[in-house]
């Protein structure tokens, strides 16, 4: 029996592994979660017993039921929790385990690494109190406490609406939701999201009720300044509406966020090719129309593959998983292969809306930042500093701006700082965003603490 | 056709010193870079400015070069983070200890100055070492540099005095009349110059061999990592005798290690770490300093090396055609003397002579025919068999 490994636990990892149990194949599930669910289904731990319509609203049903199809795969699985992948390398992945490190070898890998908050920088986003949505969403999902009393959501995408709404709805005092697309090219990606459905149904009724319970929703904003209190964390945001007018607005915290970003590394270190979409504004693993990676043995799924939402990822791991089968001589997975695909299709319409045209990336926020805004966190590096190295030293290209200016080379590998780097770069040098590459993923693909490699030897 | 007085193939950090000095001199140069400038081994090696521990034969050119990094500001305009922190080279035996000791009695006839250290001292100044450590050497002119700044840094200064560098240009073969080269770049181009310079690190033996002169020249991938920031503390550059381990910190926080190699394709031109040459790195480095148990690694990196049997770089005029001179191959620690080869190199060019010994390093030194890859000369003073004199002195 072939050795494999699917990484992610989300819902497209457990649809992946429920079809590869009911085939007869046993799969090592590897995911850093201490339980299943992803990102987006992180179920609360033990000690906070929670109802699940509280904790996911109207997904209470899709969480339970893919909940419940992993815990159903328990005896069949080997299932790989708190463990997170630092290397990959040929057909092997370095592991850190709560007990030390671990070594999984493959011959068919699927990878359902999810996404992560897309980041734009502006003035004040280092401040306590600031959280990417889908921090300030693990808060109330996983931690059941809010990031603030009276939070601030700002940014663009679905996301923004839900995690707002999610907050409201526990009770939190929300002081606005500012979004930086504008209302009139929401009204102009109508007929593209209402392929949507049922999701987009639930969309306007997030912004129904937001509206209906008296928070300010904002569209065309654009952040200017968070200013910090006497305590230095968060005590207001200076925005501009899309008439130019400043407003200033109380909060004692904010979650930012500008849609998502696919988690390509681990795909990059299994060589793995990357291609620009032009849309989206980022670059996602190339894949064929069955979810097969170019690389022999790898399989893509879920967002880590492009986002296309929660829903979408259960689709496209199952088809992930019956490529995988289908690759292994197994009959009736080509005719799956194919419902799934026409099932997704409609997805990829309702995203392109999404995302293209309703909630369009704000690239000119990113590429406009002051000389010294700080982008890089990890590193200190400023928007001047990366333009210094554009024009006076001829980077051209954003791995090469990492080894000069250390951009994106800190803790977090890039997640944040590095899509709007890439959007300073490019403007600044008058070139597209796909010319100036994206920084190559290194191992290790998360941080790993010395004293894991010390077999408790720790001295 | 464009012709040049002298015409570099390779950017790496002694292409781009060579591109230099040929350059304040008047000389018309064009340098040719496949990717970018210092972009494999002079770009991503450990960092170490490091003369203390070197083969005996290379010291009068480490020295020379040692005085061109006290200048590199002035020169390049930037300091590329140098830092005269020290090298502590340590010992974890007694016979080691013996031998820091004999080394620093032979190093005196190059006018470099070793303080041995026992045990009771090295702990006072350096209590942060580990349990294993019985004594060190250390050398106070050494330190450290950035390597990713350095060779750009010496290209866009030979730019400033008039070099012609052109990133993105592969030279694909070669040819000599008997007066004139001329250079075959994969687009095309031909370019002519009267002199050639042969920078192409582990690519160098490839261009030796268009010219009948082929080296046992093989790869390494050193195997580099780096720690999130924490408190400063570890001010020298470390190393140890055998070379498996090297440490530094630099002032922002973070703690460069390597030791070990990863893997390197010189065909894709492809160099990787390996997890568990990081993993045993790291035990290593907690060895040496206790301390950094509570650090996290948080990246990786290699780069691909040229590395001669002797642990010798090839330095010098070829033997078959007049007018090329060699400088690559140089087995892990290129990187403190590249300023000076550069200098030495444009000796060579201009004046068909330098005041810098560079015997031991002639590329008729070896006899590929026998499999034995036999050594001549300068290892005969290292005191060591080839290999170990490049894993001793590995990446720095």
């Amino acid at each position: 029996m072939p050795s494999v490994v699917i990484i992610g636990a989300g819902p497209a990892g457990v649809r992946a592994a429920e079809t590869l149990v009911r085939a007869g194949l046993r799969a090592t599930v590897i995911d850093e979660a201490p339980s299943s669910g992803g990102q987006i289904y992180r179920r609360p731990p033990p000690s906070i017993v929670r109802d699940s319509k509280k904790v996911y609203g109207f997904e209470a049903a899709r969480a339970r039921s893919v909940h419940r199809a992993f815990d159903d795969l328990q005896e069949q699985i080997d299932y790989w929790p708190d463990s997170t992948v630092w290397s990959a390398q040929g057909r092997k992945l370095g592991v850190i385990t709560k007990s030390g490190p671990r070594d999984a070898a493959w011959d068919r890998l699927i990878l359902a690494t999810g996404a992560m908050d897309r980041v734009i920088p502006f003035k004040g986003w280092t401040l306590p109190g600031v959280f990417t949505l889908g921090g300030a969403q693990v808060a109330l999902k996983y931690q059941a406490c809010a990031i603030g009393e009276r939070p601030i959501f700002l940014g663009t995408g679905p996301l923004l609406y839900l995690v707002a709404y999610q907050y409201a709805a526990a009770g939190v005092k929300v002081a606005a939701v500012l979004d930086t697309a504008t209302a009139g090219a929401k009204r102009r990606a109508f007929f593209g999201l209402i392929s949507g459905g049922r999701t987009f149904l639930k969309g306007l009724y997030y912004l129904a009720w937001l509206r209906a319970h008296g928070i300010p929703v904002v569209s065309g904003a654009r952040p200017v300044c968070a200013h910090a209190g006497p305590d230095g964390a968060v005590r207001e945001l200076e925005w501009r509406d899309g008439h130019g007018s400043l407003h200033r607005t109380a909060c004692d915290s904010i979650a930012t966020g500008f849609g998502l970003n696919p988690e390509t590394q681990i795909a990059d270190l299994c060589d793995v090719p990357c291609v620009f979409d032009s849309g989206q504004r980022q670059w996602v693993p190339v894949q064929d129309s069955d979810g097969r990676a170019a690389v022999a043995g790898v399989y893509l799924a879920g967002d880590g593959a492009g986002i296309k939402g929660a829903a979408a990822a259960e689709l496209s791991g199952e088809r992930a998983a019956h490529a995988l089968l289908h690759d292994l001589g197994h009959a009736g997975s080509a005719e799956r292969i194919k419902t799934l695909n026409g099932r997704l299709r409609r997805f990829e319409r309702f995203r392109r809306a999404l995302d293209e045209k309703a909630f369009k990336f704000p690239a000119d926020l990113a590429a406009s930042a002051d000389d010294d805004l700080m982008i890089c966190r990890c590193e200190g590096i400023t928007a001047g500093a990366l333009r210094h190295a554009a024009r006076e030293h001829g980077v051209a290209e954003i791995n090469r701006a990492k080894a000069f200016t250390r951009v994106g080379m800190g803790r977090c590998q890039g997640r944040i700082c590095g899509p709007a780097a890439g959007e300073i770069l490019a403007n600044s040098l008058g070139v597209s965003l796909e010319a100036v590459g994206r920084l190559r993923g290194q191992v290790p693909i998360k941080p790993v603490p010395m004293a894991a490699f010390l077999d408790g030897a720790v001295p | 056709m464009t012709g040049f007085d002298v015409a570099i193939i390779g950017g790496g950090l002694v292409g781009c010193s060579a591109a230099l000095h040929l350059s304040r001199r008047d000389a018309s140069v064009v340098l040719l870079e496949r990717r970018h400038c210092g972009s494999q081994a002079s770009g991503v090696n450990y960092g170490g400015v490091r003369q203390q521990g070197r083969d005996l034969a290379e010291l009068p050119l480490a020295r020379r070069s040692r005085r061109i990094w006290a200048d590199l500001e002035t020169l390049v305009g930037t300091d590329c983070e140098f830092e005269v922190t020290g090298h502590l080279k340590l010992a974890r035996s007694e016979a080691e200890m013996a031998e820091l000791e004999d080394y620093a009695e032979r190093a005196r006839d190059f006018d470099l100055t070793l303080e041995p250290l026992g045990p009771a001292q090295i702990r006072a100044r350096f209590p942060w070492l580990g349990d294993a450590i019985v004594g060190g050497s250390f050398c106070a002119e050494d330190g450290h540099a950035n390597p990713r700044l350095v060779a750009p840094a010496l290209a866009r200064a030979a730019v400033a005095a008039g070099a012609d560098i052109r990133e993105g240009a592969e030279v694909v073969g070669a040819t000599h009349d008997g007066h004139i080269f001329e250079l075959r770049l994969s687009d095309s181009t031909m370019l002519r110059a009267r002199r050639l310079i042969n920078a192409a690190g582990a690519w160098g033996s490839t261009v030796s061999t268009w010219f009948g002169e082929p080296v046992p020249e093989d790869v390494m991938a050193p195997n580099m990592c780096v720690t999130d920031p924490i408190p400063y503390f570890l001010a020298p550059n470390l190393g140890v005798c055998g070379g498996d381990i090297y440490v530094r910190q630099i002032r922002r926080g973070n703690v460069i290690f390597g030791g070990g190699v990863g893997v390197a394709d010189r065909t894709q031109v492809k160099a990787r770490p390996l997890a568990e040459i990081t993993a045993q790195a790291v035990r290593l480095a907690v060895g040496l300093v206790p301390r950094l148990a509570t650090a996290q690694v948080i990246r990786t990196w290699s780069g691909i090396e040229g590395v001669m049997p002797d642990g010798l770089p090839v330095i010098g005029p070829s033997e078959t055609t007049p007018g090329i001179l060699h400088a690559f191959g140089f087995s892990g620690h290129g990187f403190q003397l590249g300023p000076g080869v550069g200098a030495v190199l444009c000796e060579l060019a201009l004046d068909d002579a330098t005041s810098t010994p560079i015997d031991p390093f002639r590329i008729n030194r070896f006899s590929i025919d026998e499999t034995s890859r036999q050594t001549i000369g300068p290892a005969a003073n290292s005191r060591e068999r080839p290999s170990d004199a490049v894993r001793r002195s590995s990446v720095s």
